[in-house]
């Protein structure tokens, strides 16, 4: 579904990705992981070309990311994305900005636009409050209604940028509980994240980066068992300890 | 000092004998408005395009905007109305420059058009800000999801941008308004140029500019309780900014 290969990526002399390969298959949840800096973000935006990257490729339902004459808004419209901001639009309602892209950017009339919003906001526990605005909810809500809003577009394939890392420590289970429900459904997801606990539970693969680099490529069970490199060992023993 | 008050002379008609100076002054008043107005919104419009130019990715929509902005406003407003006025038609090919000169209400287009050129980097710098100041994660958010730039920008980064310029912008438009008395130099018969018509027939200069001062701040008092109302309706609730 998704698959890097080769991908390098520079900012200036800042060589952010190093010859990054890996793949998430199709129903597949691969977790990214790493220290911060590492080039966890960079590589998620990589794979709808929200980031550019000079080397190598990326390729998402057979489309090449990278490819001058690929038409990324078709492409980002196929697959979701989720921020560590959230990124509502705030001068919009929450059902408002679940209705957006489906009606700008797939046709759907109004009416069946805020069927499907409502369906997902029902979906994840807010219905109530899709004619509230963004600012009026909780930063856990924000990130649900940002989900709903990523699924309105029937994507195939989800990428979260750090969905949990904004939040209060409350209000990440109701985060993660979505995710987890998207994932016992079948959805293809790659997910940076530092929450270890979602990892071993949802994911099917770990992979781990440093530096620019995807240091293990492996299964859940594996990462956690027995890491092969001793950067993930220290990265693990640091952010497991407590 | 001595000065004789004489505020009949309002009422008292004008040299051309069959119109009172109030109304004169009052004339003058509405072509203040309707210059004022159709230069806000030609500059509103010049502003918005340009002020987007420049938050571009791409280096020569920027320059563009760059130029266009230090250009406009680096030269004073009168001098920008003398060249729209009295240089340009000279300029052009000379059937062109004639029609120019002969247009009806001529000093009223160029007004319009040297006011709007005049005001509309400002306008563009405001834009630009209100654009630049979102970051860089609404613009991402909304490409994500499949929108193309245009579609971001207009669903979007622009409708949130001119709600954070929006009182900076109610400036702009008071200054557009006020902006217009330098029109009277090449002949715009707005309210300042009338003030000084009655000034010089009646020679009651206290009572002229007393009431033009009064139409002036009564005028713009009326758009900043437009602009409150404007503001009030765009506010976001959930945000510091009050509705009602």
């Amino acid at each position: 579904m998704i698959d890097y290969q080769n991908v390098c990526k520079w900012y200036g002399d800042f060589n952010v990705l190093k010859s990054c390969s890996t793949h998430v298959n199709k129903g597949e949840v691969v977790v990214v992981c790493g220290p911060s800096g590492s080039g966890k973000s960079t590589l998620i935006q990589c794979a709808n070309g929200l980031t550019p990257f000079q080397k190598g490729t990326i390729t998402v339902d057979g489309v090449s990311v990278g490819d001058r004459h690929t038409n990324l808004p078709k492409l980002r419209a196929r697959v979701g994305m989720v921020f560590q901001h959230f990124e509502l639009f705030p001068h919009l309602t929450v059902i408002a900005n679940l209705r957006l892209a489906q009606e700008k950017v797939l046709g759907r009339d109004k009416a069946s636009a805020t069927e499907k919003g409502m369906a997902l906001l029902e979906r994840v526990g807010l219905a109530a409050h899709a004619t509230k605005y963004p600012g009026q909810l909780s930063g856990g809500q924000q990130q649900r209604v940002a989900i709903a809003r990523a699924l309105a577009m029937n994507p195939v394939a989800m990428l979260f940028d750090e969905p949990t890392s904004a939040l209060d420590p409350e209000m990440i289970n109701e985060v993660l509980d979505v995710m987890t429900s998207l994932a016992a459904d079948g959805m293809t997801m790659m997910v940076v994240t530092h929450e270890m606990g979602f990892a071993r539970r949802v994911a099917d693969r770990v992979v781990f980066m440093d530096a620019g680099e995807i240091v293990e490529d492996t299964t859940t069970e594996a990462f956690f068992r027995e890491p092969e490199s001793e950067r993930a060992r220290q990265f693990l023993s640091k952010i497991l300890q407590h | 000092m001595h000065y004789n008050w004489n505020w009949g002379i309002l009422f008292a008609l004008s040299p051309d004998g069959n119109t009172p100076y109030i109304d004169l002054l009052l004339s003058g008043l509405e072509w203040t408005v309707i210059t004022g107005v159709c230069a806000w919104v030609l500059a509103f419009i010049l502003g918005s395009i340009i002020g987007v130019l420049r938050t571009l990715p791409s280096h020569t929509a920027e320059r563009l905007g760059f130029v266009y902005v230090e250009f406009f406003r680096g030269i004073p407003l009168i001098v920008q109305l003398f060249v729209w006025f009295f240089v340009l038609p000279d300029l052009l090919p000379v059937e062109w420059g004639s029609w120019i000169k002969q247009l009806r209400n001529g000093p009223f287009y160029t007004s319009v058009i040297g006011l709007a050129f005049f005001t509309s980097p400002r306008v563009a710098e405001q834009v630009r800000a209100g654009i630049q100041s979102l970051a860089g994660g609404q613009l991402r958010a909304a490409l994500a999801m499949g929108l193309t730039r245009p579609q971001a920008y207009r669903y979007v980064l622009l409708p949130l941008a001119y709600r954070i310029i929006l009182p900076t912008l109610t400036s702009e438009m008071l200054n557009c308004l006020k902006n217009t008395s330098v029109a009277l130099t090449i002949g715009l018969m707005e309210l300042t140029a009338q003030t000084r018509a009655m000034q010089e027939f009646s020679f009651q200069v206290f009572e002229a500019f007393s009431v033009s001062t009064l139409l002036y701040v009564l005028l713009n008092l009326a758009v900043v309780a437009g602009m409150r109302v404007v503001e009030r309706s765009a506010a976001i609730p959930g945000t510091l900014a009050k509705a009602r």
